[in-house]
């Protein structure tokens, strides 16, 4: 196997983790509700405008950017469950489709607005650099992407499956009524819900920002690999993003480089088509 | 219908109230249909070229004196309709081609608008001009390329800027220019997106060089607003060839410069057509990475005191941008619009469009670096031309080809960052 094979390998499971990463709050939402927040991809970008603003405004890079964009975007994600998710999950599904498609036009446009059409960089800082080692060539933006994939991914199990709290958000997708009567506020474990998707979200695209342009439209860009992840994964499951993310970023990667960048969508649209002709809920989800 | 249709709905309402119905009776207005992409992944450039259009505006519809020969701006108005003003009305083509046909129609039904300008994206310009050709109303395009667009035997169809053709000549000369000094150019890869601006302007130059007897070494087509592009780079980085041609838009281009420095890949001579290149949004975020790209372009700022520096300076006033390669060639295009509804002296397309046949400018009535503007019977320019430009400090282009008015000699091998 030549070095170029074993580089597009690596680069492939980097991009994979990085896709695993902003996937994994798409993911969460849908099991937790049953939502699917096609304003997710603006979240995403949101989070990279505000590690953007941050850096540029107090410098820090990653270390400061990434966990002011996670709590910027967690409380997002609250109001919006509040002023919008709430309501419309009680409307017909249309309303549901229609009203984060709503949400991300609006975010896109406010951004816009504020920003102006132009494309951004991050400057250059800590992060920026690339190891190589033995002719291998990996960006330690890449990788503290992919890290922080696999321990986000490590934690929100965790959560769902060893806490308390997770027991508690699992009752209420399950049965609403069933875990008000044993004294579970819905309403507030949703919120929590919409918080922790949403600050993933933002922890993603503060941590992307490092080796991505930024611009008001990167969330359509985005966004539709998002989607394909989850529902390869199956949707509501955390592990499967993380499994699905790394099996497309490989995929692309390698039929990229050896069939053509053209023929690469093709390629991994295909193949996951095929697999959901076999396994419709996905890698990892419930029926 | 989105979010910026409601807003253009609110202010077109409040701004017809304020003007009431006695306001359009005094000053005749022409106006002018604009497609451009105002949003989706090329809306930098659309937000620019409204800028640009907006000086180009104020120069027609006010006096300035001091731009000298340049038509239409010694007096205000249009001096051929009794001092009518020119008015763009903006539309939104989302960057997509479907979306730039419907606008286009609906400029011209609803609007009435005297004439087209646009649409930026080659395949925009190639569905939006067919609206404008059914309904017989000119069309003038200042900035797409493909060569292709004025061989369809249109009547209503302009095009000012040089288009691929002429550039692959000149990439051909430009770099057996700089064989002859030495550099490495034997072999050459063309890198571009799967667009209509992509794909025709990739064949025309692999035609070009061809017919020198070298065809080119390697292609790389991707998919355009890559998420990634690591495969596209191993591959030169696999083949090594001497030039690599990039033809890509402004995302796609930032995330080339982005991912050649995290692989560490540069070749001998990094050339690339304009697009992505030319904005000035690419030069602020990866100009650092990018030294000694290569561009091609026709606008050179003049020396203090011409109409182009001038016009520079109104440009950076109203954006905050510097002026590019593109805004220029819109801003030009636009003027040579204005100046033949201004010698028909009459809103009929069929007026309009004998003018621009008739049109014939000089160099010296240009802020732009063509020989000239006078259209064959595709509708081409067949008097525009244009230079190769270079990134040498990571910041500003400076013209480096042809000799007789580069500013500086061409620096090599690409530096990158």
């Amino acid at each position: 196997m030549s070095f170029v094979l074993v580089q597009v390998i690596v680069g492939g499971l980097l991009l994979g983790a990085v896709y695993a990463l902003f996937s994994s709050g798409l993911t969460l939402v849908w099991g937790m509700m049953n939502i699917v927040n096609f304003a997710h991809g603006d979240f995403v970008m949101l989070g990279m405008y505000v590690a953007y603003v941050v850096y540029t405004l107090m410098g820090g890079g990653p270390i400061l950017g990434a966990p002011l964009a996670t709590l910027v975007l967690a409380t997002v994600g609250v109001v919006v469950y509040f002023a919008l998710i709430r309501d419309i999950m009680k409307g017909p599904m249309l309303a549901q489709i229609l009203g984060t498609f709503g949400l991300a036009l609006l975010l896109r446009y406010s951004v816009f607005w504020w920003f102006g059409a132009n494309f951004l960089s991050m400057p250059p800082n800590i992060v920026g650099g690339t190891y190589a080692f033995a002719g291998l060539r990996i960006e330690a933006s890449r990788l503290l992407a992919g890290v922080v994939a696999l321990l986000v991914t490590f934690g929100l199990h965790l959560l769902l499956t060893r806490t308390s709290l997770g027991s508690k958000m699992l009752a209420v997708a399950e049965d609403q009524t069933a875990a008000q009567l044993m004294g579970i506020r819905p309403d507030t474990m949703q919120a929590i819900a919409w918080a922790i998707a949403a600050g993933a979200t933002g922890l993603a695209g503060a941590l992307i920002a490092n080796f991505f342009y930024i611009v008001p439209t990167v969330g359509e860009t985005l966004g539709i690999v998002a989607f394909v992840t989850v529902s390869l994964g199956g949707f509501g499951s955390v592990p499967g993003a993380l499994v699905a993310g790394l099996l497309i970023g490989v995929i692309e990667s390698l039929s990229g480089y050896l069939i053509g960048a053209v023929y690469k969508d093709i390629v991994v649209y295909v193949l996951f088509l095929f697999f959901l002709w076999f396994r419709p809920q996905g890698l990892m989800g419930k029926m | 219908m989105n979010f910026k249709h409601v807003t253009r709905l609110f202010c077109a309402a409040a701004m017809s109230l304020a003007l009431g119905p006695g306001a359009q009776a005094q000053d005749k207005v022409v106006k002018i249909g604009v497609i451009m992409p105002m949003s989706g992944g090329t809306a930098s450039i659309g937000a620019h070229a409204k800028a640009a259009l907006e000086v180009a505006m104020d120069i027609i519809n006010n006096a300035h004196p001091e731009l000298g020969n340049l038509p239409l701006a010694k007096n205000a108005g249009l001096a051929g309709l009794g001092g009518a003003k020119i008015e763009a009305v903006f539309a939104d083509n989302q960057g997509n081609p479907a979306t730039g046909q419907n606008q286009a129609l609906r400029l011209i039904t609803e609007e009435k608008v005297a004439a087209v300008f646009g649409s930026y994206q080659s395949g925009v310009t190639l569905t939006s001009s067919a609206i404008a050709e059914k309904y017989g109303v000119p069309f003038l395009n200042s900035e797409s390329v493909a060569a292709n667009l004025t061989e369809r035997g249109f009547k209503w169809f302009f095009r000012t800027t040089p288009i691929a053709t002429d550039f692959a000549k000149i990439y051909v000369d430009f770099l057996a220019d700089i064989k002859a000094q030495g550099a490495k150019t034997d072999s050459v890869a063309v890198v571009h997106d799967n667009t209509e601006y992509g794909t025709s302007v990739a064949n025309t130059i692999a035609g070009a060089f061809k017919e020198k007897g070298r065809p080119i070494a390697l292609d790389v087509a991707y998919p355009v607003n890559a998420t990634d592009l690591q495969g596209q780079v191993l591959q030169l980085k696999d083949k090594k060839p001497d030039v690599v041609i990039m033809i890509s838009y402004t995302s796609d281009a930032i995330l080339f410069a982005k991912t050649m420095q995290s692989l560490d890949y540069k070749p001998a001579v990094l050339l690339a057509d304009d697009a992505g290149y030319s904005d000035p949004s690419f030069t602020k975020a990866v100009g650092k990475i990018s030294q000694g790209v290569f561009n091609r372009s026709s606008w050179v700022v003049g020396p203090p005191g011409s109409a182009s520096a001038i016009i520079a300076d109104m440009y950076k006033k109203k954006s905050g941008e510097e002026m590019d390669d593109t805004v220029a060639r819109q801003m030009q295009g636009f003027f040579v619009l204005a100046e033949a509804i201004d010698r028909a002296g009459s809103t009929d397309p069929a007026k309009i469009q004998a003018a621009l046949k008739a049109t014939d400018l000089k160099p010296e009535q240009l802020m732009i670096g063509y020989k000239g503007v006078k259209f064959d019977d595709k509708g081409q320019n067949v008097l525009a031309s244009g230079a190769i430009i270079q990134l040498q400090d990571g910041e500003n282009y400076v013209s480096v080809w042809p000799k007789a008015n580069a500013e500086k000699a061409p620096v090599l091998p690409y530096k990158g960052w």
